[in-house]
């Protein structure tokens, strides 16, 4: 066996579209982009919107409450792993946008959490906020009645 | 070997576009320097995502040490409701080989090539030496200018050119870039001048290496009668061919390219005049060592523009340099400037082809070479052959 | 989006790869271990070094390993006179195409002699190898090649800047960078 080990350091851009979300995040709140064809709003925006190829240019503020689209429960632990399992990773579909994206689901038994069921962000303390997923310590059930089927179908 | 595949189906480069290419993209990333240059190739023709049948991309993770990169990249296209597409790991040039291929076949008109290579973000010199062999090359980190370096002291020692030559071909290259709007390097500088700068890699000064360039390109290719449609004057692909070397550097003549010869030999380059070779040459010292290996009578490259190429050439061996250079002025090499105005790594190959086809149209070419370089010292090479009519069109 | 808006972040990306190298190049690597090269005869004759397992010109299964070197000759070789970080030595030195004495290709290592002026194509050199203890079946258990007969390496003074550590201005470890 021969080791090659290889380490290579970047200067990594976002992009300018990305680096919007990501600065909403700093602030607490969740800013996704609309596109100007089918009106469609992405979340995070990469900047195109991929269906019609143009790019996203505005800006639209999102709520932090959504649904969760689909779930999975997390069982097996793995290297890198920063939460005790049993977990739930989640589609979160927010309020507004019409693209779901992950996140933790936390505040409830595993064997209860829906397909469809109202969440709302829990952010991180207001001094830890930074531009980064990290500052959503997770979603949590609303309460609210589930949303039906139908109205997120599309997004599965 | 089997009879050189020669073109079936008339298929023509009908639209080319490139971002200006810059050493720092700072702000955009790959999908947001694609989508104009994306727009802008549709829309030199009139054309949507819709008209065309395939897409095919060529680019590097590494670069941007982006996992998936490439895929996110179709977000500047547009890929709904899904349609065919591909990608290789490859200079955009092998893209456009892949989509050529599916041409052939006859199930689609028109098909997207685009590529984008940002390097600014990593170390260039340590993503290219991962390239090589892992066991015995790699782990020396050997960068692409020392090993370029390599192969110029081997030319040099083989009496074959002169530090002089490679000042001469990137002083005409950077020459002819000040004609592009889209060069990063464009100066008009002596050979005397150039020959005053301090080595980098020994034999190597400044002026003979590439720019470190973030870039993107795209091409639409068309057949037939869609090709008449969107472009009055198409650059039909009458032959393409791509070769590729060992990666043992010391198990390979530097100062030749057979790949190249034997791409150009079964693409067709010596069946007809040329009177425009766009040649993806990264370092000033390998343009000689390319022109010479498509039968375009390289001798280092001091003369450059100007190699006969009367149809009889086809097959000159080896040491070709043929004593027709400069003599009847009719070949003009990297009006663009090459890839010595700007190198977007996985981008400039597929760009020589964008250039030359440009030519075309314009009506300054009728029958042009482009050529695309992949690998240390020219390891792997492909070549186009580009004309203005179709025969039997 | 006005400039400074844009976020930029460094970006750590490490692969640990470990490589099973196969019968030839396994050969090879635990000859330098054992502070032998070695190489592959091919069908036509010739002796591949560093080894593959097929012949680089007619991809025939290569034959019998065969020991050569540890010398040989200088076929090509470029002046490094700003190393990169990981690059092999931390002074200036050579890449070179070594023939080593018995092979019919050229292997790519390092030369340090300190100064480009003690260096020609046609020399000829000899590995430097680590020490026994220190050797694990790696290229650089050959830490460079130096010159026949001298004791090479940027150590020895000789002419030139002192050798190591005097690194100098430039590009740095980019590949280009002409403007």
């Amino acid at each position: 066996m021969l080791d090659t080990p290889i380490h290579l350091e970047y200067t990594f851009t976002p992009g300018i579209a990305q680096s919007r979300f990501l600065r909403g995040l700093a602030e607490g709140r969740f800013v996704g982009q609309r596109c100007p064809v089918c009106g469609k709003v992405y979340i995070p925006s990469r900047g195109s919107c991929p269906v019609d190829g143009v790019p996203t240019g505005e800006d639209v503020a999102l709520s932090d409450t959504g649904i969760v689209t689909t779930y999975c429960v997390v069982n097996v632990p793995f290297a890198g792993q920063a939460i005790e399992i049993p977990y739930i990773a989640a589609q979160v579909l927010l309020d507004g946008a019409n693209i779901s994206f992950m996140g933790l689901i936390q505040g409830i038994p595993a064997t209860d959490v829906r397909m469809g069921m109202r969440v709302q962000a829990v952010w991180v303390e207001p001094d830890e906020l930074g531009p980064t997923l990290a500052s959503v310590k997770y979603f949590t059930p609303t309460g609210e009645p589930d949303a039906p089927y139908e109205t997120f179908e599309e997004y599965l | 070997m089997s009879p050189a595949p020669r073109a079936r189906r008339p298929v023509a480069v009908v639209s080319f576009a490139q971002a200006h290419n810059v050493r720092r993209e700072d702000e955009r990333n790959e999908v947001e320097m694609l989508m104009p240059v994306v727009a802008e190739v549709f829309a030199n023709i009139g054309i949507t995502k819709d008209d065309v049948g395939f897409i095919c991309s060529g680019s590097t993770d590494y670069l941007v040490g982006g996992p998936f990169s490439f895929v996110t990249a179709l977000d500047a296209v547009g890929v709904w409701p899904p349609r065919p597409e591909s990608h290789v790991e490859m200079d955009g040039a092998w893209a456009l080989y892949e989509a050529w291929v599916l041409l052939q076949e006859g199930e689609v008109d028109a098909a997207l090539v685009y590529s984008f290579g940002r390097s600014s973000p990593g170390n260039l010199a340590e993503i290219m030496a991962l390239q090589l062999d892992p066991y015995t090359l790699a782990p020396l980190w050997p960068d692409p200018v020392s090993l370029a370096a390599l192969q110029a002291r081997a030319l040099i020692d083989a009496g074959r050119a002169t530090e002089a030559d490679f000042a001469a071909v990137a002083a005409r290259n950077r020459k002819a870039a000040l004609a592009n709007p889209k060069a990063q390097v464009a100066h008009d500088r002596t050979v005397e001048e150039l020959l005053g700068e301090e080595y980098v890699v020994a034999p190597l000064r400044r002026h003979a290496l590439p720019p470190i360039t973030d870039g993107a390109a795209a091409v639409v290719l068309a057949a037939g009668d869609t090709a008449r449609r969107w472009c009055e004057r198409p650059a039909w692909i009458t032959g393409i061919d791509h070769r590729i070397e060992t990666h043992a550097p010391g198990a390979r003549d530097l100062t030749t390219s057979p790949s190249t010869a034997l791409a150009a030999e079964r693409a067709g380059v010596g069946d007809g005049p040329v009177d425009l070779a766009e040649v993806h040459a990264p370092f000033a010292s390998q343009e000689g060592i390319v022109l010479e290996a498509l039968g375009l009578g390289g001798n280092g490259g001091a003369g450059g523009a100007g190699a006969g190429s009367n149809g009889s050439n086809g097959s000159n061996g080896s040491n070709g340099s043929n004593g027709s250079n400069g003599s009847n002025g009719s070949l003009v090499v990297n009006p663009s400037g090459g890839a010595l105005a700007a190198n977007p790594i996985m981008t400039a190959g597929l760009a020589r082809i964008g250039e030359a086809a440009t030519r075309i149209w314009s009506g300054d070419s009728n029958r042009a070479v482009a050529h695309a370089t992949s690998g240390p010292c020219l390891q792997q090479n492909l070549v186009c052959v580009l004309d203005a009519a179709w025969e039997g069109a | 989006m006005a400039e400074g808006d844009v976020l930029i972040a460094t970006h750590v990306l490490d692969y640990p790869y470990s490589r099973s190298v196969g019968p030839v190049i396994g050969a090879f690597l635990t000859g330098l271990r054992d502070g032998r090269i070695v190489g592959a005869r091919t069908p036509s004759g010739g002796v591949v070094v560093p080894p593959t397992e097929y012949d680089p010109q007619t991809g025939e299964d290569v034959g019998e390993i065969v020991e050569v070197g540890p010398a040989g000759t200088v076929e090509s070789w470029a002046w490094v006179t700003t190393p990169g970080p990981k690059q092999p030595l931390d002074h200036p030195f050579a890449y070179a195409l070594i023939r080593l004495d018995g092979a019919t290709t050229s292997m790519l290592h390092v030369v340090d002699t300190g100064s480009p002026d003690a260096l020609a194509t046609g020399a000829r050199v000899a590995p430097r190898w680590k020490p026994a203890a220190d050797r694990i079946g790696h290229v650089l258990d050959i830490e460079a090649f130096v010159l026949e007969g001298g004791t090479g390496g940027a150590g020895t003074g000789g002419a030139g800047t002192g050798g190591a550590g005097t690194g100098g201005a430039g590009t740095g470890s980019t590949t280009g960078g002409a403007s």
